[in-house]
Formats: structure tokens, C-alpha cells, sequence
């Protein structure tokens, strides 16, 4: 953390949370946080004419973990196409080498976030048993702060408790989990879906049972939001519903929805949402098979803009070929299954599996021109920017470093249908979808909330990251944009936003001219539950251990403090 | 009063077990007795109270003879030496912690190295099958709680992975696997009768080097055609059997080692085991894992994969990017070919464990090995650095053979003035950058490892 | 006698990995790595008298080792030297092109040595490179 003082000055500052647009103004920083005012001997950064904004908040994306590494292991093609997107400038000026494309390497993950201005990144899933390995690649990624989020929806204790609906306990579970992972919230993927993968099969409607545990996916989200809510912890639970990527799924993905309906958000930390649906795009899809599949984004959308304690993150799919990776194991077999190309499992004893096929989203394949429209559509049709976020479920639709290009097609109507009519089968996708019909275009205030303090305020951190109110980190991110004259051809904008002109850091200049100048330093973010002992969880989670259902030793699993250098804890109390 | 230390790690094979209990001197620093470790585990740390361990570096003198000489002269030279290379290789890492690999990258990349580790003899061919076909897996408690057919094609756990069958494989109660080896039926896979083909219910006694056919035979079977009256060596009514075993199971569970990686074909064995395992997942649950042979074999491969890409045979020497092509920029060809000009040895004995051949060849040029104890590698090295050995008086990551992280534990205290591989390898590297007149670059890690440095480390 | 043709692999064993871990010049690791099994009627065929001492012939070296009737079955033909100093005096080093040597699977000739010594394991790996200076370890 720097105790320097910095003046960002002159831009145009787009901050949300103080409801600016555009104001030319400077922003103050000192000892690593926005201030009022600094001194005259402050480090004067010159920003006019540039486009100010909080650093980036990425609320899921699949970085560090075992699925991550099992699919640079798998793809060594994939470092190979890193070549535009290498910088050796980087590497002369003493920064570690890059590498890979769709599953870049840690340190090019760090670089590349920072080149774009990114200061937070949400680790999507975090498997318990292999909570180390997640952090050891946190460590190992350099200047942005990351938190990671465990799963809990197939797990046995969860499913356990939940079944004879012991939400206290199953609270319980959650928060001793988060204290031994060192993780940030709870994540639910395919809810008894990929526990029952573990035998091969899969659970596609929330009304399924999973096999032995005999309870549904619904009873489970349902379990694990009154769990999260007593817990009252900073992020709702985060949502991966069944039947992801399947034609005709959207009434699934209404189902799922409407289980929060009338729950209430109960938190110390600003969060008024119960439930994020993330990565929407591959579950708002029509047809009853891939002849007549088709957008269903309107319909999920007119659902979700009624309902305010939702929120959800784009998943758009960016025409690339990519790396699909998810916890959602059986639905990755099953795309083994359509693509052919190599498929690694890795089912986890007693908490969740993971599955990994590369994928190419080609624009003249009709259904992944259709998922292109679809992904940009559910942004198009919202109507609280507060409560919808962009990613692009990296690497799963499509790699993290292309958000300036789903930004570029958000902002420009004419980028959209240049890419819609470079399609071959255009009139198909154009009665497939409704992106033709579209006419609106996302400013970059907008942008800005679906980036920076809408995704901070989901996570409960809008004290901390997406806006540039005084007291919150110094994370600034300045970008070649004149926000009074716009540049009319929108690959200006993508080109801008791929590289910052400056991203300063906890108040330190990270990034100058789009490239990396320092490491920074970056946060391990995670949450620490305090409340009264349960020993019945603490029960059934040693006998877990000790009668050999989990094959390590109990005093191995929790992560060890040395793994996680630079922590940045969040204490919830839970009150007896 | 002695201590017992419970959940500890045992650093020999892939089975990774860390239930061992050791009981440790009041001082800590000699082991008293192991207890759950078999014999090759117990050996291990017994072996840490060998008197003649060494504690300070030892540089061959001209007359061929080691003499002692103190860290500081050893990392110098061992800095000076790298960098002078055109194209040092360094392999290795069977037998050290996560943190020294990643610690060595940063060497690797400033000197512009050929980073490599013990898959390149070992299961080299299973990440080439991989590369091409994917590797549908689970973790070791999968298989113990629900297999209940379990093949050990071309791997001899009963030798190589002594307390497996009993932790994980053939004799364990499971949660959904009560009954144990009773309720579990095994077919072994092997050119001799094993002892743990001796445990199979079906051992299947190919022709040795006819892997790939039997794997075909197999499939070919599963997809209802007919196959020849004998394959490699094995009837087909046996191969159906087999088959018909497989295909019924709850849960197929295969092992797989050395018989494929090893024999004629290599990777192209495993390629064929990996399609199997995808083929009776048409049928049943299926899954399929490499018997990784050391306990943190497996860790080079995952922490080179997240910082490089790639799990081995990694040529940093371009300085611009990572390049992998086994075959081309895996140990023993480069030493064949005569393409490396310097060679460290890191944790593993390629003096013993390569064939000599290659090894003549590394000698023709500087050769130094870093190791806790003497072993072929170092009495054949120009220099020898010992360090703590990982897993008894050095904590750290490990993951066993399948990806699972394990933090190991210390048993005893360093011996003094001796420093861990990290350690060891960041003093290299910050010599190395002196001498470049570069700046070190940590990540923010390095600053804040609240990981105790050994207090005598100059 | 003629000498006989077999088919070798070399593969880990309990006594093998046991000894190793108690040190490579540690006279266990010699009894338990200097040897070759091979199946009675094949040691019959090459005049070889069980725990005599054969040379081992691959296409790049030759070693002598002792010869000893199997601890695990081996069927007639093939023949096993347990990982290790001994056995990677004669292990070609041809990889197929993948890094792996041929460990498992390559053709040996063997034939009766019984006045040959064993060396240890240091002679033949320093004697290999000049720097064996003698001694008995």
C-alpha cells in the first residue's frame, strides 16, 4: 500500500454510487484510499480529456482452482494462440513471462485484469477439499485482490441437513467452511446435479431427487438462501441453476428464480439481494431441441426486472474458441458428448466434480450465434443496470480479456449488427433472437454500474470497491476515452478499454500506457464467520474425517494462514 | 517428554498417505517411531537420523575428490554457473515441496532454462494421452467410496504404492463400499504375476508390450463386435468377461502405471485407456487415474501448469514464451542430442533413475544436484547442495496422485544451517539477479510467507 | 551353452524402494537391486544356475547381475531387473519421441557369469563417468 498521495485530475469521472456522469473533477488518494483532498506535493496524474472510473469488479470468473489448472494441463494448444495477445514488452521491463489465451497463466491473469483496469476478481467455485491449491494460484496472481467462493450445492453435509431442514446447522457448516477454505460465499452449481454425476447421473429440473440423498435442487437452493440470510453474510448465494445450456431450459431457470420470491436480504453490508443467477445467458434459451432453439431473453428478463432482490451476470459468449470449465460436471460430459473434442473429469468425494471440453463458439454455427444475441440481450432488456453485471463466465463463453469487445457491443448498436450480418445464417439468428430489434445502447454510466458498483454492492464490498467515494480503496482505473466526443467507430472503445491509460492500486501506480509498471500488492479477501460453537456439525464433521469418508487427515484441510500472504478478512457476527 | 504427531504426511509414493503418527526426540530432532507408514515410509524418516547427513554444500576439487564449502561459495557458483550455460537443464522434483517449484521457476526463467521433472520418465506418456484426450478422474475417495470393480491395468500398487489397496483401492469400507474388499471384484492387468495380480479376481497375464491391442480389444468388445480367438496374448472369452464386469459395475475404477507409460507404445496406451474409460461411461460411471509414483510428483506438473502452462518439459530458453515438445525438450533426448550444457538435478536421483547413457552425456558438463542426502546424482556432481527434506523437518504443499493438496506437516527441526529448497533456490535466485543487475521480482508473496525461515539460513 | 534371448522390463519393488530410502550405497539397496529374476526353464535353457552371476546384454551396455528365480511370477521369456542402478546399466535410452525411455520392453542376451563380480552401485555409476577412484563402497 502506497502512503503517497495522488491527484487524478481534470477527467471525467463516472462514479455511480455518487451518481456522477461525466463530471470533470479530480480524484484524491492517500495511504491507499480515495480522500477528500491531498496535498500540493501529491503526485499529480493529468487525466483530462480521459475517462475516470473505480477499479473493475469481476464477480465470477474461473482463475485459480483445480479446473482451471486441469484445463491449461489438458491444452497446451492453447498457449500457442497467446501470441497477439502476448506482451513481451512486459517481459523486458523484469515482468514474469505470459502465457495461454483462453487459460492464461496466473501471472498473465493478473497483468491482463490490471491492463484493464480490474482491481477484484471473484474465484467462481472453490472446491473444499482443494481449497490450498486455490490459494496457492491466488498467491501466485499478481495486484488484483481475489476472493474465491466454495460450493455448497452438492454437498453431503448440506444435503444432509437440508433434507430433514436444519437450515441452523447447515449455517453452521457454512461458516466453519468459510473459516477452514478462506473462502468468501456460497456458491450452488447445479444444485444434486453433480452429486448425482458422481454416479452418473444428473438431476436437469429442481424437482429431481438426487440419488441416496433424496432431496431436490430446489429444497436446496431454497436451504442454502435461508441459511445464507441468518448468516446474514456480505454476498447472496450465487446461483448456477440446473439444466445450464440445454434448449427450452428458461422455465427451469424460472423455476430456480422464483424460489426467492418475497425472501428478504438481511445483512450488515448494503446487500439487498437474496439471490445471483449467474452466467444467465446459457440459461434463457427456448426451442425444444437445436432446430428450433432459440432466445428466451425477454422472457427471463421481464421476470428479473420485477423482482429486486435479484441479481444476475451476463455469461455472454464472444465468438471465440475457448475452454469450458465447470462445476456442473454432468452437463460437461454431455458437451463431450455434442463437440467430440477431449473431455477431463474430476469428480471431489463428498462435495462436488468438475468438468473440462474446449469449445469453439463459432458466429456461423446458428446456436452459438444465438448465444452471442442472447447474452447481449438479457443486458439490453434490464432496467436496474445495479443489478446486472458483466462477464463472460471466464473462460466458459469466452476469455475475461474480451469484456472491452462485449462492452464495445453493449455501447454500439452498429458493432452488433456488423456482427450480425458477417454471420452466415443472419436471417436465422435474426428469427431466433430479438438482438435485430434492439436499438438501445448502454452508456458508459451504465457500463459502469454493470462493472463496478453493481457487482461490489452484490458482493457487500460497496464500502470498499466500485466507486470513488471518499474512504473507499484507492483503486483507479483512467481510460483514453473523451467522454464529450465519443469516438464514433466503437473499436475505439474496445481498444481503450483494453488497456487502461492508468490503473492505480491501493494508490499505487499499477498500470501507465496499458502496461504493467509494478506488482502491486495484491488482497486475499475472504470471510470469517464468528458465531457459537455447534457441536453437532463439529460432530459429523470429524466423524467425516476420522472414519475415512474424506481420504486426507482433518488437521490437513483447513488452509494453512502462510498460503494466503496478504488477507483482507471480513468478520460477520452471528448472534446466539 | 517425546512428541506424537499426528496427520502426517508420508513423503515417498503417489498414495500420499497423511495419517502417519510419528513420535519425535523432545528436541526434534530424531525420529523414534513411525507408526501407520509401511515399510519404504518408515524407512524414510528413520533415514532422517543418519548421522552423516550433510549439512554443508561439497564442490568436487580437481583430483576428483568433494570437498566442503559453505552455502554462500555453493550458491555462487551454482548462480554464475547457470547463468554462463546457453541451455541449463533442471529436473527433478519427485521429492520436493510445492513452494521450492515454484521458487526454482523464477531460476529457471532467469537463466533460461529447460524446466523438467520425473513425469518425463515416469508418466510423461500419460500427460501426451491427456494433452490428446482429455482425463475423465475423481479423487481417491471417490474410488473408495463407491468402486466396486477395480482394474489395475500394467501397476503393481503391492510393490509401488504399498498401503493404496488398503487405503484407497481394494480393502477399505467406504461410505457406499461397506463390505469393503468383499464387495469389490479386481482384474489386474500384468505381464507377471504381481502380488497384486495375486489379489485380482481376474488376472489378466498379457504378452508384455501388447497393451495397446488388449485396450482395443477391449473397446471393441464393449461396442459388440467380435475379436480374434487371442489377443496379446489373452482369450476372448476372458476379455469379455472382463468387459462384461466393467460394463456392469456401479462404479469402474481403473489404475494405471508403468506397464503403459513404460512399454512400446507409451502414450499411445494410456490414449487407448483414456477412450475406454470414456466408452463405459456410455454404460456406467466410470473413471480412470495415473499412479503418480511420487508423493508430490504431481505438484511440479500443477504449479508449472498455473505459472507456465505446461506441466513439463518446459523450454524457457527463448526467454520470450514457454515451450513445450516432449521428445524434443524432455531430458533424455536433450542429453542424447547433446542440447544442454549444464544440468541440475533437484530432489530426485537421475544418476540412478536415468539410463547411463544420458547420463554420460550430462557429464560433459557441469552437473550439480541438490538433495538432503547422498545418493548416485551427488557422488557424481561437480557440486552438491543439500537441503531439508520436505515432508520431515521442511512443511509444505503436496499433491498427491490425484491433485488433491495436502499440507504436510514437519516432524522435526532443520538441521541446522541447512535451508529448505525455497530458500535455497530464492538466495540463487537474488545472486543470479546481482550478478545480472536485475531486480528480483516477488509477487507479493514473498514479503509476507509467515513461514518459518530456519533461523541458521545465511 | 548358447546365450539365451529374452524380453526385460525393469519395474519398481517394496525391497527395491525399502532399501533406497535407507540410502543407494546402503548394502541393502545392493542385495536388493543387483539382481535379475527370470523363470526357472529359461535359466535352465542358458546353463544359469540359480543365484549365480549372468551378464545382461541390451543394445547399449551389459551388466552382470545375479540371477535369482522369480519373487513375482514371471512366465517364460521375460525376464525383470528391479529399478535401479543395475537395471539402468542396460535400459535404452530411446524414447519413441516422447522423453520416456525404453524402461519396459527391450530384447537382452543373456549368459551364465559366475565368475564375474558384482559391482556396486557406485563403481558402476562413477566408473561410468571417471570418477570411480576404487573402494568398496
Amino acid at each position: 500500500m502506497s502512503s503517497g498521495e495522488i491527484i487524478i485530475k481534470g477527467g471525467f469521472i463516472i462514479d455511480p454510487t455518487r451518481k456522477i456522469n461525466g463530471d470533470v473533477g479530480d480524484v484524491a488518494i492517500k495511504d491507499g484510499k480515495i480522500v477528500d483532498k491531498v496535498s500540493s506535493s501529491a503526485k499529480v496524474i493529468d487525466a483530462k480529456g480521459k475517462v475516470v472510473m473505480a477499479g473493475g469488479v469481476d464477480i465470477h470468473s474461473h482463475v485459480a482452482g483445480p479446473k482451471v489448472n486441469a484445463g491449461r494441463l489438458m491444452r497446451p494448444e492453447d498457449k500457442l494462440r497467446a501470441g497477439e495477445l502476448r506482451s513481451s514488452k512486459a517481459q523486458k521491463n523484469g515482468y514474469r513471462m505470459e502465457s495461454g489465451f483462453s487459460i492464461p497463466s496466473v501471472f498473465k491473469t493478473g497483468y491482463d485484469y490490471a491492463r484493464m483496469g480490474y482491481t477484484f476478481v471473484m474465484e467462481a467455485a472453490m472446491p473444499p477439499l482443494l481449497a490450498p491449491h486455490v490459494h496457492e494460484e491466488i498467491h501466485d496472481t499478481p495486484i488484483i485482490d481475489e476472493a474465491a467462493l466454495p460450493v455448497f450445492g452438492n454437498n453431503w453435509f448440506v444435503m444432509e441437513y437440508l433434507k430433514k431442514g436444519e437450515v441452523e446447522n447447515t449455517a453452521a457448516y457454512i461458516a466453519w467452511l468459510l473459516k477452514v477454505t478462506k473462502g468468501y460465499g456460497v456458491k450452488v452449481v447445479n444444485p444434486g446435479g453433480t452429486a448425482a454425476w458422481a454416479w452418473g447421473l444428473n438431476c436437469l429440473n429442481i424437482n429431481d431427487q438426487v440419488p441416496y440423498f433424496e432431496i431436490t435442487p430446489g429444497e436446496i437452493i431454497k436451504g442454502l438462501m435461508e441459511a445464507n440470510e441468518f448468516l446474514g453474510l456480505p454476498h447472496s448465494i450465487h446461483v448456477h441453476q440446473n439444466n445450464l445450456g440445454n434448449p427450452g431450459n428458461y422455465p427451469d431457470t424460472l423455476e430456480s428464480l422464483k424460489i426467492a420470491e418475497g425472501v428478504k436480504a438481511k445483512n450488515k453490508f448494503g446487500r439487498e439481494t437474496v439471490l445471483h443467477s449467474t452466467h444467465l445467458q446459457f440459461h434463457s434459451y427456448g426451442g425444444e431441441g437445436w432446430k428450433d432453439f432459440c432466445s428466451k431473453s425477454k422472457e427471463v428478463m421481464d421476470y428479473i426486472n420485477k423482482q429486486k432482490n435479484l441479481t444476475f451476470d451476463l455469461g455472454c459468449v464472444t465468438l471465440d474458441e475457448t475452454t469450458t470449465m465447470t462445476a456442473d460436471g454432468p452437463f460437461e460430459h454431455h458437451l463431450h458428448g455434442l463437440n467430440h473434442l477431449k473431455w477431463t473429469n474430476v469428480d471431489v468425494e463428498l462435495e462436488t466434480a468438475a468438468g473440462i471440453v474446449p469449445y469453439i463458439y463459432d458466429k456461423n454455427v446458428l446456436p452459438n450465434a444465438i448465444q452471442w444475441a442472447t447474452g447481449l440481450e438479457l443486458a439490453l432488456f434490464a432496467k436496474d443496470m445495479d443489478r446486472a453485471f458483466i462477464t463472460t463466465d471466464h473462460p466458459n463463453a469466452g476469455p475475461f480479456t474480451r469484456y472491452p469487445r462485449v462492452i464495445k457491443w453493449l455501447m454500439s448498436k452498429k458493432a452488433r449488427e456488423a456482427t450480425l450480418a458477417s454471420m452466415k445464417n443472419t436471417d436465422k439468428v435474426i428469427n431466433a433472437t430479438y438482438i435485430h430489434g434492439i436499438d438501445r445502447e448502454l452508456s458508459l454510466y451504465e457500463i459502469a454500474q454493470m462493472t463496478r458498483s453493481g457487482p461490489a454492492k452484490c458482493l457487500g464490498l460497496s464500502k470498499v470497491y466500485g466507486g470513488l467515494a471518499p474512504g473507499m480503496n484507492g483503486d483507479v482505473s483512467v481510460f483514453d476515452l473523451n467522454y464529450k466526443s465519443m469516438p464514433s467507430d466503437a473499436e475505439k472503445i474496445e481498444t481503450a478499454l483494453q488497456r487502461a491509460a492508468y490503473f492505480i492500486k491501493d494508490g499505487e501506480v499499477v498500470v501507465k500506457d496499458g502496461e504493467v509498471v509494478s506488482h502491486g500488492h495484491k488482497k486475499t479477501v475472504w470471510v470469517k464467520v464468528k458465531m457459537p460453537e455447534n457441536p453437532q456439525v463439529t460432530r459429523d464433521v470429524s466423524q467425516a474425517f476420522h472414519q475415512g469418508t474424506y481420504t486426507v487427515d482433518i488437521s490437513n484441510y483447513p488452509v494453512r494462514e502462510y498460503l494466503a500472504p496478504h488477507q483482507s478478512i471480513i468478520d460477520v457476527n452471528v448472534e446466539a | 517428554m517425546p512428541k506424537l504427531i499426528k496427520g502426517v504426511g508420508c513423503p515417498y509414493c503417489g498414495s500420499s498417505c497423511d495419517d502417519i503418527e510419528v513420535l519425535v526426540s523432545d528436541d526434534e530432532t530424531k525420529v523414534l517411531e513411525v507408526h501407520n507408514a509401511c515399510i519404504i515410509g518408515t524407512n524414510l524418516f528413520h533415514h532422517a537420523n543418519d548421522p552423516t547427513r550433510p549439512r554443508l554444500p561439497r564442490k568436487r576439487q580437481p583430483d576428483g575428490t568433494m570437498k566442503e564449502i559453505p552455502y554462500e561459495e555453493a550458491i555462487d557458483w551454482m548462480a554464475k554457473t547457470m547463468l554462463a550455460a546457453k541451455k541449463p537443464l533442471i529436473y527433478g522434483f519427485g521429492s520436493t515441496n510445492c513452494e521450492g517449484m515454484s521458487a526454482v521457476a523464477r531460476i529457471a526463467e532467469k537463466s533460461g532454462a529447460v524446466l523438467d521433472n520425473c513425469a518425463t520418465i515416469c508418466h510423461g506418456p500419460s500427460f501426451l494421452a491427456i494433452f490428446d484426450n482429455g482425463y475423465p478422474s475423481c479423487t481417491l475417495g471417490e474410488a473408495k467410496n463407491r468402486a466396486d470393480v477395480v482394474v489395475f491395468w500394467g501397476c503393481n500398487p503391492m510393490h509401488a504404492h504399498p498401503r493404496h489397496t488398503s487405503r484407497y483401492s481394494i480393502f477399505p469400507r467406504g461410505y457406499f463400499t461397506q463390505k469393503g474388499a468383499m464387495q469389490r471384484t479386481v482384474l489386474s492387468v500384468d505381464p507377471r504375476e504381481t502380488d497384486t495380480a495375486k489379489l485380482a479376481d481376474i488376472h489378466l497375464m498379457l504378452d508384455q508390450g501388447h497393451d495397446y491391442e488388449l485396450f482395443d480389444a477391449f473397446r471393441t468388445v464393449l461396442r459388440g463386435h467380435d475379436i480374434p480367438d487371442v489377443v496379446a496374448g489373452i482369450k476372448k472369452e476372458t476379455i469379455k468377461k472382463s468387459v462384461e464386469i466393467m460394463k456392469n459395475a456401479r462404479f469402474c475404477m481403473i489404475f494405471f502405471g508403468m506397464g503403459c507409460t513404460h512399454s512400446d507404445g507409451r502414450n499411445h496406451n494410456v490414449d487407448h485407456a483414456i477412450s475406454l474409460t470414456r466408452d463405459l461411461n456410455e454404460y456406467t460411471k466410470c473413471s480412470i487415474m495415473a499412479m503418480r509414483g511420487h508423493y508430490n510428483i504431481a505438484g511440479p506438473g500443477q504449479v508449472w501448469a498455473w505459472q507456465f502452462g505446461f506441466p513439463y518439459c518446459i523450454d524457457l530458453s527463448k526467454g520470450t514464451h514457454a515451450h513445450m515438445n516432449p521428445g524434443e525438450t524432455s531430458s533424455v533426448d536433450l542429453a542424447m542430442r547433446d542440447e544442454v550444457d549444464c544440468f541440475v538435478n533437484i530432489g530426485a536421483d537421475a544418476g540412478a533413475h536415468f539410463p547411463i547413457q544420458p547420463v554420460q552425456h550430462l557429464k560433459k558438463h557441469p552437473f550439480i544436484t541438490i538433495d538432503p542426502n547422498f545418493n548416485m546424482a551427488s557422488e557424481i556432481s561437480d557440486l552438491h547442495i543439500p537441503v531439508r527434506i520436505a515432508g520431515v523437518d521442511e512443511p509444505g504443499v503436496v499433491y498427491r496422485m490425484d491433485n488433491v493438496p495436502i499440507q504436510f506437516k514437519a516432524v522435526l527441526k532443520g538441521l541446522p544451517g541447512v535451508p529448505s529448497d525455497e530458500e535455497l533456490f530464492n538466495k540463487v535466485y537474488e545472486r543470479m539477479c546481482e550478478l545480472t543487475q536485475t531486480k528480483p521480482i516477488w509477487l507479493a508473496a514473498k514479503e509476507d510467507r509467515r513461514y518459518p525461515e530456519s533461523e541458521a539460513v545465511i | 551353452m548358447a546365450k539365451i534371448h529374452l524380453n526385460m522390463i525393469t519395474q519398481r519393488s517394496i525391497e527395491e524402494g525399502a532399501a533406497m530410502e535407507q540410502g543407494k550405497t546402503n548394502p541393502n539397496y545392493f542385495v536388493a537391486c543387483s539382481i535379475c529374476e527370470m523363470n526357472p526353464e529359461d535359466m535352465k535353457r542358458g546353463g544359469i544356475m540359480k543365484n549365480t552371476n549372468i551378464r545382461v546384454t541390451s543394445e547399449c551396455g551389459s551388466v552382470i547381475v545375479k540371477a535369482i528365480e522369480p519373487t513375482q511370477y514371471c512366465p517364460p521369456g521375460l525376464a525383470h531387473i528391479r529399478q535401479g542402478v543395475w537395471a539402468n546399466q542396460v535400459v535404452p535410452p530411446r524414447t519413441q519421441s516422447t522423453g520416456t525411455p525404453q524402461y519396459s520392453g527391450f530384447p537382452v542376451t543373456i549368459e551364465p557369469a559366475p565368475e564375474e563380480r558384482l559391482k556396486t552401485a557406485l563403481e558402476l555409476v562413477q566408473g561410468a563417468v571417471g570418477l570411480w577412484q576404487g573402494g568398496k563402497i
